[in-house]
């Protein structure tokens, strides 16, 4: 089946130990994880993961389902690229004598919008934000140059593009059904 | 002021308050300070001593799987902790409700190595259904509430508490607490009306229904619903090995078990009907064979009440999420009563085919050694169908499921998943606490005995009245009948020298007979059920018997062979 950067995002609680469960889901599979990140989310004491993973449909529904299943997970979804606004943001350490040297580099920054944000003798640092693929294709070409020193990328952050906000609903609606069934037990 | 107590004393007020009776378990340094406390609340909280800690899991889940009700492990740290892995793993696999309480060091030493330290919650996380350390004695109550609501609720499993020894001792003041409600766990899913209006539809039209009913039936108490679902449309039945007792043995409709060594008529229809209608099953390859060829021309209708479980394996077309006892009543309302006549009559030449070429000669052979198959039949005969089967793993467990019959509800307990050899003896010796008034078998192989024979000891201290039944063919028979079919009989390390197993059963002050001529099996048999407490049968059973018939792997269910 073909596959597809599919971007995953999970809401849990906030437990220590639950990242290694939701990533031994996609071990477990022999599925690789591109990029992951965890962070706070605007819920008082629920986190965030953000997954992409090149994957099929039939396989990334088997782990939403498996990881939903954690009982500290409070939902997760898969989406394709339409379905979000992603952001990503990339460090590049250079060699300075070399861009110093050769014009192509300063070029490549400046045609990939990328700031930089330090230069001394020995190095220089840049900042680029943006798609993943436009941080990947620089990292490339700054390669065949011969100046990169360091690169390291921060992993996928998304935002569902949705009116609807599926992980309030659900907390919303498990608080409510848990107060019906109080009082019908009282 | 309130009463200040240990969290040890809390752990065992807990437990009280969960209604736990019975626990098996083992005691070590990191766990002293609650089996302290257990002293003083021995005449409520049953422990029983086993021999060792794998023991008391499958001790736990022998428990769980015959009354229902939430099986409790106590053991100590590291090794004792340890211990506990493939009980554990195997609850997972066959959605047994377990808790281990573990020991562990103090939080001031975790992460230092300490003695007998093991991250249990990180090694046991992949195998359970929960796993949460207890840090302060003031999350006790929290713990065990959360623990038993866990491992109890919607698709049940193992949870494992891990207990730290400064926790154990602090000083709280305890509040009883239950719990029934944790936001981020929806243990029943919501059942959606068109599914049931859909699966009714697609049952009502049906010429070639088939039912497969899995232990799910019997973890939701639905065998009753069950059975009128199958009675108002005149569904035949195929159960899982773990399912075998949720429709009685008896029942017309009932067709037998399915999967690798089940019957041959369940095999070949799942390949010929036209709805399949799974309850509770999950679908294992031991059940399917082959997956590319399983039930292609059918429609496929999948009844569970874990959302993770539809589209796994087998493709739904219709998925009915809930808790069955609902689902089936509700889809059963919808049914119009039907007959089925010529389809439920096809069964019969296969399941005659099946009688003349196996099960006749396996259960009333002509001459020669006596067969397991024999054995075990003759067992069911004596108590009357009524008692429960706990079995060990290898052919001793094909034949003892396949030749007992099931006449009461949860009545078999065995290793489906997992295939735990060592399993049967420590289960049956838990399924003794569970049902006191049931006669509780267990058959074991020569290999499977010796991986738990210690608890023979936990037996002879508790008077537990096991029946056990020692299938013996010096051999580790399930793997040399593959050896003979897949690899050229080339028997590589699978005789087994035997000890005498009456000397060993003598030395524990357990009854015992060995039988090795068939004129002798009836008064044998009856000698150990009207034994009182324990009793140990040796069967001398022909040594390289094969389990018939057979899906190999990789053959479609309909190609199973009857005979190698
Ligand atoms: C713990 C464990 N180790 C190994 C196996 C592999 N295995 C499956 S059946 C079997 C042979 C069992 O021999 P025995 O207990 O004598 O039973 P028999 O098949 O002869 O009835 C073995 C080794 C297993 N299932 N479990
Ligand atoms: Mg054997």
């Amino acid at each position: 089946m073909e596959k597809t950067l599919y971007t995953l995002i999970v809401y849990s609680e906030n437990i220590a130990g639950l990242l290694n469960q939701i990533t031994a889901v996609f071990t477990r599979r022999q599925i690789n994880i591109e990029s992951l990140n965890v962070s706070a989310s605007s819920i008082k004491g629920v986190h965030k993961y953000t997954i992409t993973a090149w994957i099929d449909e039939e396989n990334i529904k088997k782990i939403v389902s498996q990881i939903e299943k954690k009982i500290d997970v409070l939902q997760a979804h898969y989406f394709t690229d339409d379905e979000i606004f992603s952001h990503e943001i990339a460090l590049y350490k250079l060699s300075t004598p070399v861009l110093e040297k050769d014009p192509r580099v300063s070029a490549l920054i400046r045609r990939y919008n990328a700031r930089v944000v330090e230069v001394n003798p020995t190095y220089s640092a840049l900042e680029k934000d943006g798609a993943t693929e436009d941080i990947i294709s620089l990292h490339d070409e700054l390669q065949k140059l011969g100046c990169v020193l360091q690169f390291v990328r921060s992993g996928r952050i998304a935002l569902t593009k949705s009116c609807v906000e599926r992980v309030n609903e659900f907390l919303a609606d498990r608080e409510a059904r848990y107060l019906q069934h109080k009082n019908e037990k009282a | 002021m309130k009463e200040l107590i240990t969290g040890a004393e809390a752990l065992m007020r807990s437990l009280e308050h969960q209604g736990v009776k019975t626990l098996f378990g083992y005691p070590g340094g990191s766990i002293m300070p609650v089996f302290d406390a257990l002293y003083d609340h021995r005449s409520t909280l049953h422990h029983i001593l086993v021999r060792h800690e794998q023991g008391a899991t499958h001790a736990a889940q022998g428990f769980a799987r015959t009354s229902g009700q939430v099986g409790v492990c106590l053991v100590t740290s590291g090794p004792g902790a340890t211990n506990t892995i493939t009980g554990i793993a195997d609850a997972m696999i066959d959605s047994t409700p377990i808790v281990v309480i573990a020991g562990q060091v103090g939080t001031a030493f975790l992460g230092s190595d300490a003695f007998q330290e093991v991250d249990l919650v990180g090694i046991t996380q992949p195998i359970s259904k929960w796993s949460y350390q207890i840090r302060r004695a003031e999350d006790v109550p929290y713990a065990v509430a959360r623990a038993f609501y866990i491992a109890a609720s919607g698709r049940p499993g193992p949870v494992v508490l891990d207990f730290a020894k400064n926790a154990q001792v602090e000083k709280i003041e305890y509040e009883p607490l239950s719990i029934d409600f944790v936001r981020s766990y929806v243990p029943v899913p919501d059942t959606d009306s068109m599914s049931v209006i859909r699966a009714a539809e697609y049952i009502n039209k049906a010429k070639k229904p088939l039912v497969l009913a899995g232990q799910g039936v019997e973890l939701g108490g639905a065998q009753d619903e069950l059975r009128r679902f199958i009675e108002k449309a005149q569904l035949p039945v195929g159960c899982t090995l773990l399912g075998l007792s949720v429709l009685s043995s008896e029942h017309p409709l009932n067709m037998g078990m399915l999967g690798m060594h089940g019957n041959l008529a369940t095999n070949v229809k799942t390949n010929e009907c036209d709805v399949l209608i799974a309850v509770g099953m999950r679908f294992d390859d031991r059940v399917t064979g082959n997956l590319a060829t399983y039930a292609r021309q059918a429609k496929v209708i999948h009844f569970d009440i874990d959302p993770s479980e539809i589209n796994k394996n087998v493709k739904a077309d219709v998925a009915v999420l809930g808790d069955c006892k609902q689902t089936l009543r509700a889809v059963t309302e919808l049914l119009v009563p039907t007959d089925h006549k010529e389809w439920i009559a096809s069964f019969e030449p296969y399941r005659r085919k099946e009688m003349e070429k196996v099960i006749e000669p396996e259960i009333h052979p002509a001459a020669g050694p006596l067969n397991m198959g024999e054995v075990v039949r003759a067992v069911s005969e004596a108590a009357h169908h009524e008692a429960v089967l706990v079995t060990d793993v290898g052919q001793n467990q094909m034949m003892s499921a396949r030749y007992f019959k099931y006449t009461r509800n949860r009545s078999i307990v065995t290793s489906g998943g997992l295939g735990t050899m060592g399993f049967g003896l420590p289960a049956a010796v838990g399924a003794t606490f569970a049902v006191p008034d049931r006669t509780v078998c267990v058959f074991m192989g020569d290999g499977g005995l010796q991986m738990n024979l210690q608890e023979l000891g936990t037996v002879m201290e508790q008077k537990a009245p096991v029946k056990m039944i020692l299938l013996n063919n010096n051999y580790l028979g399930n793997v040399r009948q593959w050896q003979a079919m897949f690899f050229h009989r080339r028997y590589s390390f699978t005789p087994m020298l035997n000890p005498d197993y009456m000397k060993i059963a003598e030395a524990y002050g357990i009854p015992s007979r060995r039988v090795i001529d068939r004129a002798d099996l009836h008064a044998a048999i009856a000698e150990m059920l009207t034994t009182d407490g324990p009793f140990f049968l040796e069967a001398c059973v022909v040594e390289e018997g094969n389990v018939l018939p057979m899906t190999p792997p990789g053959n479609s269910v309909d190609e199973m062979l009857l005979e190698c």
